[in-house]
Formats: C-alpha cells, sequence, structure tokens
C-alpha cells in the first residue's frame, strides 16, 4: 500500500539532531488533502484513491458536483495515488501529516525546475572541449555526433542540447527527521525537486513491497 | 509561507550564548562523546570570524597549540556545545581577523577594550 499525500515545498533549511548533529532539511507542507474519489478493482479495474490538496473557492461546475460528492472542501489539485486495497479508505476522509512519523522513508515526486534550452555539458555532463592546445569554440562542444557516409544518419537518441528541466521527478528513501502535526509540515532530509512553492507529492516508500 | 522557515529557525536558536564578536577570547565549552561517557573539553582562543545569521551563525576561535596554530568553527546554536564564556574583550579593526594566521607571540596579541 503507498498512500500519500500532495503538499507543497516550502524551502530548506537545516535542524540539530539529538546529537547535535546539522541535518540539511526540506520542509514541506503536507496536506491536509481529503479522499475525493476511491476507486476500486470491480467499477474502476484498478484500486486507487483520488486526493484533493489546497481549499479555494471557486471550481469549475463539473468539479463542484464532484466535491459535492465526495461531501469535501472545493480543492484546488487533485492526483491519484495507487493502493493495494482501497477499502481500507472512504470517500471524504482527511488525511494529514500524521500519515508520516520520524524516521520513515517516503519517497517524493515534483516537477524540477526549468533551466530552459541547455547545452550538452549542462544537460547530460559532457566534459567539452580541451581549453587549451590551439583550441577555438570548442569549450563546450558536443563533440562527433556520428560517423560518416555509413550509417550516413545520427543516430535516435543521441545526446544533444536541448530543454532541461520543467519534468517530473522522483526522489526515493528520504527520511523523514520530524512530522509536525500542529502545522501540517512533514521535515524530510535532503533535497526535493522542484522550485519553492511547487507542488509535490510525498508517498510512502516501500510500495513495490 | 516563508516564514513558516523562519519560524522552525527560530524555535531552535539558544537563548543562553553571550554577545561576543571578532577580537573576543572565547572558552568554549564542548560536549564531547567518548564511547558512552559525556564530559566538556574546552577550547580557549581568539574569536576570528563570526558571521551568519539565524541558525546559520557561526563563529571560529583560533589557538596555538603546542606551536601550532590551530582553529575550530563552531556554530553558535549547536546543542554540541555546554557554554560559551567570553574571557576578555578585544579591540579589533577589521570582521575577519585572518592576519592573526600570519602572527605569533607577541605580535599576535589583541588589544583589550576599555570601556569608556
Amino acid at each position: 500500500m503507498s498512500t500519500g499525500l500532495i503538499g507543497r515545498k516550502v524551502g530548506m533549511t537545516q535542524v540539530f539532531d539529538e546529537a547535535g548533529n546539522v541535518i540539511p532539511v526540506t520542509v514541506i507542507e503536507a496536506g491536509p488533502c481529503w479522499i475525493t474519489q476511491v476507486k476500486t478493482a470491480k467499477v474502476d479495474g484498478y484500486e486507487a484513491i483520488q486526493l484533493g490538496f489546497e481549499e479555494t473557492r471557486r471550481v469549475k461546475d463539473p468539479q463542484e458536483g464532484h466535491f459535492k460528492a465526495s461531501q469535501t472542501p472545493m480543492l484546488r489539485h487533485l492526483r491519484e495515488c495507487r493502493v493495494r486495497d482501497a477499502s481500507e479508505f472512504s470517500l471524504g476522509q482527511r488525511l494529514d501529516a500524521s500519515l508520516f512519523s520520524a524516521g520513515e522513508k517516503v519517497k517524493v515526486t515534483g516537477t524540477s525546475k526549468g533551466k530552459g534550452f541547455q547545452g550538452v555539458v549542462k544537460r547530460h555532463g559532457f566534459a567539452g572541449g580541451p581549453k587549451t592546445h590551439g583550441q577555438s569554440d570548442r569549450l563546450r562542444a558536443p563533440g562527433s555526433i556520428g560517423s560518416g557516409t555509413t550509417p550516413g544518419r545520427v543516430l535516435k537518441g543521441l545526446r544533444m542540447a536541448g530543454k532541461m528541466g520543467n519534468e517530473r521527478v522522483t526522489v526515493s528513501n528520504l527520511v523523514v527527521v520530524r512530522a509536525d502535526l500542529d502545522r501540517n509540515l512533514i521535515l524530510v532530509k535532503g533535497a526535493v525537486p522542484g522550485p519553492r512553492d511547487g507542488l509535490v507529492m510525498v508517498s510512502k516508500g516501500h510500495d513495490h513491497a | 509561507m516563508a516564514n513558516v522557515i523562519d519560524e522552525l529557525n527560530r524555535e531552535q536558536l539558544r537563548t543562553d550564548v553571550p554577545q561576543f564578536g571578532p577580537g573576543d577570547t572565547l572558552r568554549v565549552q564542548v560536549k564531547v562523546t567518548e564511547g558512552t561517557r559525556e564530559r566538556l573539553q574546552a577550547f580557549e582562543g581568539v574569536c576570528m570570524r563570526y558571521r551568519g545569521g539565524s541558525v546559520l551563525t557561526r563563529f571560529t576561535v583560533r589557538k596555538i597549540s603546542q606551536g601550532i596554530g590551530v582553529e575550530r568553527t563552531f556554530l553558535l546554536h549547536s546543542p554540541k556545545i555546554e557554554r560559551i564564556e567570553v574571557v576578555r574583550r578585544g579591540k579589533v579593526r577589521r570582521a575577519q581577523l585572518y592576519y592573526l594566521r600570519g602572527l605569533t607571540g607577541k605580535a599576535a596579541r589583541i588589544k583589550e577594550l576599555r570601556r569608556r
């Protein structure tokens, strides 16, 4: 079972552990989320719960009916979460940061910061060309992109310059350092994809178990 | 939401640390864990720099130990520090006393700050 919460990345800071060591943490405002739909294998073909996050005043009319049906407040973001047995959850149920406890490992999914059109050195970690020995304009060049007459074309999938970032990224095995139930915050050790205020999905780590 | 971070940081700040700055001579009592036993170890020397803010505040203490210069940087709000004693207030004209690194003995002295 891998339930989770939708949240917002608040930012990073550092905390001291019991031994006095500094731990870099990302603060995530996790939930509260409401279950807006329970999907079962019988009806939908798979087991899942649909989570909603962040109350809002206005939604489109069809959504309004959807929220009425689940008797939840109107919510800005909806995400689905696959679970092993959806019957453990009930429609309209509220989930908050108490889902997580300190020491637990979680998976955080978000949209990485967009970097725009980037060259191969930044995008794929190419070494670029030599700085010296008579080189000019070769410092960040990609080098050869293939052979000559045979095959006479550039192979598909060759790593080149292009748009970088702004894609879905998941970081697994992040340790929850603290779960602050009063403020609905969780502190996760290390970095999390996306900008501050970016939407992230925090899920329990062991879904393939 | 950024003030959530400020809040979290503020909760970690210690209120029992004295006011001091570069040039001051400090005795820092550090908690040292040896196996299961915890004891205090003093690190006494001149505060060479003091920088940062909030939870990141850190300072560097320099001393001459057996003829070798030793510098140690502490986080001001670290729970590993039992207490900080200000031994002497120094009068300096710089925020970072890197020039002490090139000096030894008499030359490395710092004038004491005298209150008017």
